[in-house]
Parts: C-alpha cells; sequence; structure tokens
C-alpha cells in the first residue's frame, strides 16, 4: 500500500505482524496486544505500533520513546477518535516519530489529519494522488490553533495554512 | 452592507475581511469538487453524506433541503435580501427559520447548491456546519447588545467560538452533533440548559467575564438538564475548557448507536464527578498556551463589531404613550411584542412569525425584504432570527415603533402574540420531513386558529406550545408547557401531550406525558380542555405553568381525556 508523505508517493517498507505467526525480522508494525513481545525481540530492527481507535494513547507512554511510528486507524471515516488520537500523541506525550493513518479516508480528511499530527496516510489501493494534493491546497487559512503552530493570520486564532 | 474597507462595519455581527472572504470561496470550490466526485463515483453516497450535510444539505422526503447558518442569528439587511434572493431564485418563495435561529429552504435542487453558496458567499454567508456530527451553529440571546439585564454581548464570544469552531481539525467527526448556546445575562433565553454546552456570563473580580459552564443538557429522546461542570471559568481558559470537554466527548462518547451518542448519554453513564474529572484531566495535560484566549483577541473580534450610533431620546417617549393611547391595537401589539433596551428612547421589538393559521417560523421573500428595509430604516440595518421562530428588530426608536408596526400590519407580519399560546414552535414533521412519524404544521395551524382569539390568548397569558413530528424533538416539545409530540399509531398520525416543560429561566424542567396518544382533532380539543381547567383554577396573577407546577398533571389529565 503506497504512503503519502510531504506530498509524495513513497513505498512502504515496514512489515505488518500476521495473527498467530511469529514477528518477523526487520522492521515491523505491531498491534498494541504485541508490543510488549515485539520490545522483548532482541532486534535492531526499527518497532512500530498499531492501533485502533478504540485504544487509550496513554498505554504507549512508557514505549513510546522506542518507536519509530505509530499507525492510527480509521474503521470508518466518520470514525473521528484517531484525530483525538494523533493530537494527544503529539501534545500529551510529546511524540516526534511518524504519526501513520490508515484504514477508511477520505481525502477531504488530509488537512485535518496534518494539523492533528500526522504524518504520513496509508492511501487506499487505486487513489488519486491528485485529489489529495488538491485537498491539502484546498485552504490558505484555518480559524484554530493546531499542533503545527502555524504562522498567525491576521488577528483572533486565524492560522496561515503553508 | 458594503464591502468596501471605510464602510461603517455591520451592527451586531461580525465584518469579514478579505481572509474570511477568500475562505468561504474555497469552501465553495470545496464542495464543488465534492459534489462532482459524487457525481463521477470517486466519492460514495455514504461518504458523500456527511460532506454534503456539513454544508447544510439533507435530503428530505421530497427534495433537498438546505439549511443557511445564521451565527448566533444576526444578520444584516444586505444578508436578509440575500435570502430572500434565494427564496425567489431557487425555491417557492419562502423559507423557514429554526430553533437554531438559522434558516432553510425546503425545495432546493443539488444542481443548483454550489451556485448558491457562492451567492450566499457573496453577502459574507455560508451552510457550513448547519448540520453533521460537528459543532453547529452557536446561538445566543435574541435580546444581545440591547436587553437592559445584560452583562456582556454574548455575540463576541459566539463568534470566538464560530470562528474556533469552523473546520476543526479534530472535531468535525464527532460521535454526534454538538450545540452551543450563550447567555451574556444571567436571565437564561437560551435554554443553556438543554444543550450539549450551555455557557451563561456574569463579571467576576476585577470586572472581568467568568462563564457558568453547563454540560450534557439536551432533548431528543432523551431529554436531560445539563450538569454545571464550571462556575467562574475565566474567559482567557474559554477555548481550552470548551477543547477539553470536547476531546473527552470524541474520545468516550459512544459511536455504536445513534440515539446514545450525544455528549449527555457519555455525561450520565460516567457520572457527573467522572466525567468532570477526566476533563479537568485533559484541561490540566493539556499546552494552555496554544489554547488560551487573551484579552487582546477578544477585543480584536469586538472592534469588528458595528455598534449602533443612538440618538438622544428627545421626546420618543412621549410620542410613543400619546401613540399607544391612541391606537388600542398598537398598545396591545407593544405589550406583548417589545422588550426593554438599556438605551433610553428605544425598544426591542419582536416581529411575529407565527400569524393566526399560519405556518410557525414561514416567512416569504416579500415579507425578508420588508424586513430589511424595516431594519434598514429603524434598526440600524440589523434582524435577529430567535430560537422560537421569530425574527426581532433590536435597536428601534420609541418614536419609530408605530410605523413599525404599521408596515408589519400590512405585510402579514403584525401578530400581537409573542409569549402566547399561539406563538407555536414547530418542526417541519412530515409534511418534509424523512424521519417524521406525523405531520407538525397541520396541528399547528389548527390550534393557532382555534386560538387566534386576541383578548382569549390575553386572558390565558405566557403560554410556550412546542410540537415534534417525532422523538427526535426538533420542536423541543419536552420544553413546552404544553408539549405535542407526533407518533405513529398503528399506522395512523398520532398526537401525545406533555404538561409542565420549561426552557427558560433557572427553572428547566422537562414535560411529562399525560397519557396516549389522540388524533389531530382530539389533540386540538383537548388542549382546549386542558386551558379551560387552568383558567378554572388559576389563582389571581397565576402563569399556566406555574399552575402546572402547584397543581400537578392530574387535573389536566382527566380534562385532557374527558369523554366529548
Amino acid at each position: 500500500m503506497p504512503l503519502l508523505e510531504n506530498g509524495q508517493i513513497i513505498q512502504d517498507t515496514w512489515q505488518s505482524a500476521v495473527e498467530g505467526e511469529p514477528l518477523p525480522s526487520g522492521n515491523i508494525l505491531v498491534p498494541l496486544a504485541r508490543l510488549s513481545e515485539a520490545l522483548g525481540r532482541n532486534s535492531d530492527a526499527r518497532l512500530g505500533v498499531v492501533l485502533t481507535s478504540a485504544d487509550e494513547v496513554e498505554a504507549l507512554r512508557e514505549a513510546l520513546p522506542r518507536l519509530d511510528v505509530v499507525v492510527l486507524t480509521f474503521p470508518v471515516f466518520r470514525d473521528g477518535r484517531p484525530f483525538t488520537q494523533a493530537r494527544a500523541l503529539r501534545e500529551h506525550l510529546h511524540f516526534k516519530g511518524e504519526i501513520r493513518a490508515g484504514g477508511h479516508i477520505l481525502p477531504d480528511q488530509y488537512e485535518f489529519l496534518l494539523r492533528c499530527g500526522v504524518t504520513a496516510v496509508a492511501l487506499p489501493d487505486g487513489a488519486d494522488i491528485a485529489v489529495w494534493q488538491r485537498a491539502h491546497e484546498a485552504f490558505t487559512v484555518a480559524y484554530q490553533p493546531s499542533i503545527l503552530n502555524e504562522q498567525a493570520e491576521g488577528f483572533a486564532f486565524r492560522r496561515r495554512l503553508a | 452592507m458594503s464591502h468596501s474597507p471605510s464602510a461603517a462595519l455591520p451592527v451586531g455581527h461580525y465584518a469579514y475581511d478579505a481572509v474570511d472572504r477568500t475562505f468561504l470561496k474555497q469552501r465553495v470550490a470545496q464542495f464543488q469538487d465534492q459534489v462532482e466526485r459524487r457525481l463521477s463515483g470517486a466519492l460514495t453516497e455514504e461518504e458523500f453524506k456527511p460532506l454534503r450535510l456539513m454544508n447544510g444539505l439533507y435530503l428530505q422526503l421530497h427534495a433537498y433541503m438546505l439549511r443557511v447558518a445564521i451565527p448566533y442569528g444576526v444578520l444584516d439587511a444586505a444578508q436578509m435580501r440575500t435570502l430572500a434572493h434565494i427564496a425567489r431564485t431557487y425555491d417557492r418563495d419562502y423559507g423557514h427559520f429554526t430553533t437554531r435561529q438559522n434558516i432553510q429552504f425546503n425545495w432546493i435542487r443539488l444542481e443548483d447548491t454550489p451556485e448558491i453558496l457562492n451567492v450566499l458567499a457573496d453577502t459574507d454567508m455560508h451552510a457550513i456546519q448547519t448540520s453533521g456530527n460537528c459543532i453547529r451553529n452557536v446561538t445566543a440571546d435574541q435580546f444581545a447588545g440591547a436587553a437592559a439585564d445584560e452583562v456582556l454581548d454574548p455575540r463576541v464570544y459566539a463568534e470566538i467560538l464560530r470562528q474556533w469552531s469552523t473546520l476543526h481539525p479534530e472535531f468535525t467527526f464527532l460521535p454526534r452533533k454538538f450545540k452551543i448556546a450563550i447567555s451574556g445575562s444571567q436571565q437564561d433565553r437560551v435554554a443553556a440548559r438543554f444543550h450539549d454546552i450551555g455557557l451563561i456570563a456574569r463579571e467576576g473580580e476585577a470586572g472581568r467575564p467568568v462563564f457558568e459552564v453547563i454540560v450534557g443538557g439536551g432533548l431528543g429522546r432523551t431529554p436531560i438538564i445539563g450538569v454545571k461542570l464550571r462556575d467562574d471559568l475565566p474567559e482567557e481558559d474559554l477555548i481550552a475548557y470548551l477543547e477539553a470537554v470536547l476531546r473527552v466527548y470524541n474520545a468516550h462518547g459512544r459511536r455504536d448507536n445513534i440515539y446514545k451518542a450525544r455528549i449527555k448519554i457519555l455525561v450520565q453513564a460516567l457520572g457527573t464527578e467522572e466525567f468532570l474529572a477526566q476533563v479537568n484531566a485533559e484541561f490540566a495535560a493539556m499546552d494552555r498556551a496554544r489554547y488560551r484566549l487573551p484579552e487582546a483577541t477578544v477585543k480584536a473580534i469586538r472592534a469588528r463589531f458595528g455598534a449602533p450610533d443612538f440618538a438622544p431620546a428627545g421626546d420618543a417617549a412621549e410620542k410613543l404613550a400619546a401613540q399607544r393611547k391612541a391606537d388600542r391595537a398598537f398598545d396591545a401589539w407593544l405589550s406583548t411584542n417589545s422588550h426593554p433596551h438599556k438605551q433610553p428612547g428605544y425598544c426591542s421589538i419582536t416581529v411575529s412569525c407565527k400569524p393566526a393559521g399560519g405556518i410557525p417560523g414561514d416567512v416569504t421573500s416579500a415579507q425578508m425584504d420588508l424586513l430589511a428595509d424595516l431594519a434598514e430604516r429603524y434598526s440600524f440595518g440589523e434582524l435577529r432570527i430567535t430560537h422560537l421562530q421569530n425574527v426581532v428588530l433590536g435597536h428601534v426608536r420609541q418614536d419609530a415603533l408605530y410605523d413599525v408596526w404599521q408596515a408589519l400590519e400590512k405585510n402579514g407580519l403584525g401578530e400581537a402574540n409573542i409569549g402566547f399560546i399561539t406563538d407555536i414552535v414547530a418542526c417541519p414533521g412530515l409534511d418534509y420531513c424523512a424521519l417524521a412519524n406525523a405531520r407538525s404544521i397541520p396541528i399547528a395551524q389548527k390550534l393557532s386558529s382555534r386560538f387566534a382569539n386576541a383578548d382569549l390568548q390575553r386572558e390565558i397569558g405566557p403560554l410556550r406550545l412546542n410540537i415534534s413530528g417525532c422523538i427526535n424533538a426538533c420542536g423541543h416539545h419536552h420544553a413546552g408547557h404544553i408539549g405535542i409530540l407526533g407518533v405513529d399509531k398503528r399506522g395512523e398520525e398520532a398526537f401525545q401531550i406533555t404538561l409542565g416543560g420549561s426552557a427558560e429561566d433557572n427553572k428547566a424542567s422537562i414535560g411529562q406525558i399525560l397519557g396516549s396518544a389522540m388524533s389531530e382533532d382530539e389533540t386540538v380539543d383537548a388542549i382546549a380542555r386542558i386551558i379551560d381547567t387552568y383558567l378554572a383554577r388559576r389563582t389571581a396573577g397565576e402563569h399556566f405553568i406555574e399552575t402546572c407546577r402547584r397543581l400537578g398533571t392530574a387535573p389536566f389529565k382527566d380534562a385532557a381525556y374527558a369523554p366529548a
């Protein structure tokens, strides 16, 4: 599945843990339930965790310094919990690594994701990158502060979007 | 309203600048793109639906409905003329004012919608977040900036909240819709206790504003009176605290059942104490500097509001007194449809959109144009839509009231019934709405005709009558002194009566169901007998709601179900 990061399509080199099978070697993404198993690996490979929208990000607090990626999952685009998870990871847990959004996401949500701290989106197969690019450029102003600390646009809480 | 920078600011609402106008145009372009992607199949109907809803576009029984935002209920004459133009050009020559101080057009074609949004944007209007599971139009007191009992103008804060909530990155896909109301007076005229968040402002230490924060109230299927979370929230923490409440709700509100997804259900499930603890934990952990509302920001927003340039009172009061004496009908209208103004020589007027036998809240394009003309001539160009589906002219000089009344009278807007039994609040019901079980409009019209006699209404006195066509309660029947709820009784439309509800003041209560549902005509007769019972049993000067509270529902139930 291709990843959209900084406006570019990049290849996803991470492997996902498969339920009921031993963890693969190399850079892996594991569900929260297998996090301690993955942390116990004797390996220099990088590690990421995949959260469901119902998981509490607080559960990652201790492990976070050893994680490179947190994947947030939209079971359906209407389930807005990953927005709060992303923002909490950045604002409360000060996570500096990659936050990836996956699952059922619309291009119309792309800018919201970025402003909540998501850095990469796992695009659905056959996604039209132009539509995502357009969504990113649709607005030049936002009306509230975000964790990106954008520049003020005039007065009040208005922020200039790049 | 002119758009040139040197022009005076619009009175009563925030003046857009170039940045705000660019944003609106970008929003219209985004929606145009979404419509095209829907038509090409790139978006499924399931995916398109929330996107169109967040632009105010519903699919009703017979057509699309477009709900246009009127932030805190205030609009200027040019904006009202835009609404008239839309009614004439794209709809069937009328619009319907809603209980969220918005307006909806019931006969809209999907393909016209991007053009309509562009027309709206030309006078700084939009339909953003008038539907969908997001923060909706923030409502405020219809007498804001005019009422004698006001502590601060809530519209400035409603505008701050409007901007903050517009396309909020974190809170646009909430479990369910989210409604905020703000009162600038201790006299709660916004039903703060029946909102997801209700804010009541008062003066704190050193004259700085503080807010009482009430959370988890609401009507709908599960009517609940909100609980107080804070008594004294400082102005600078207003945004941070609301962020904290919304975060707890977004993370933990139910998403498995839309009827249990409002914040009120979460507050009830956790209990006030635990909910408050979670909000406080979030509030303590967050980056408060980022979300701080500095006094300078409040000032900057306030500076974008025009203020009325009042003339000295002169002999306005004497002139008015003479006119009242000379014309009994005018005097009667003024006694019901006016509200005291803080400025000597001025008065606020409520224009009734509830003519005898009419459809509550419906206004024709010609009436909208007239209201725009009157606002321009007599009220600094400013109009307000009330959550009781009427229109307010906020600042009318006392010696102009007679002219205003005569113009309204001539155009079917002169009904002297504000606060009376025919000042009915009703949802669109089964005539339009796909959710409804029964039609709300015909029974509203029958009741309005039944009690049309002006002397009778005056005799009955203050009484709130609310009608909802289904248990979603858009007509706020739970909060009516008399509430009517449309139900489906074995395939027939039928109506339940509730008694003793109240939204205003500090005595919010939920109406109690009297008994089994009746047909439309039986219900109208039953209400007439309930009124007779009240008139027979009341003590001197006792209002209907007070008699209900004193006697309980039993005597009214007996009357309602008495054999004909």
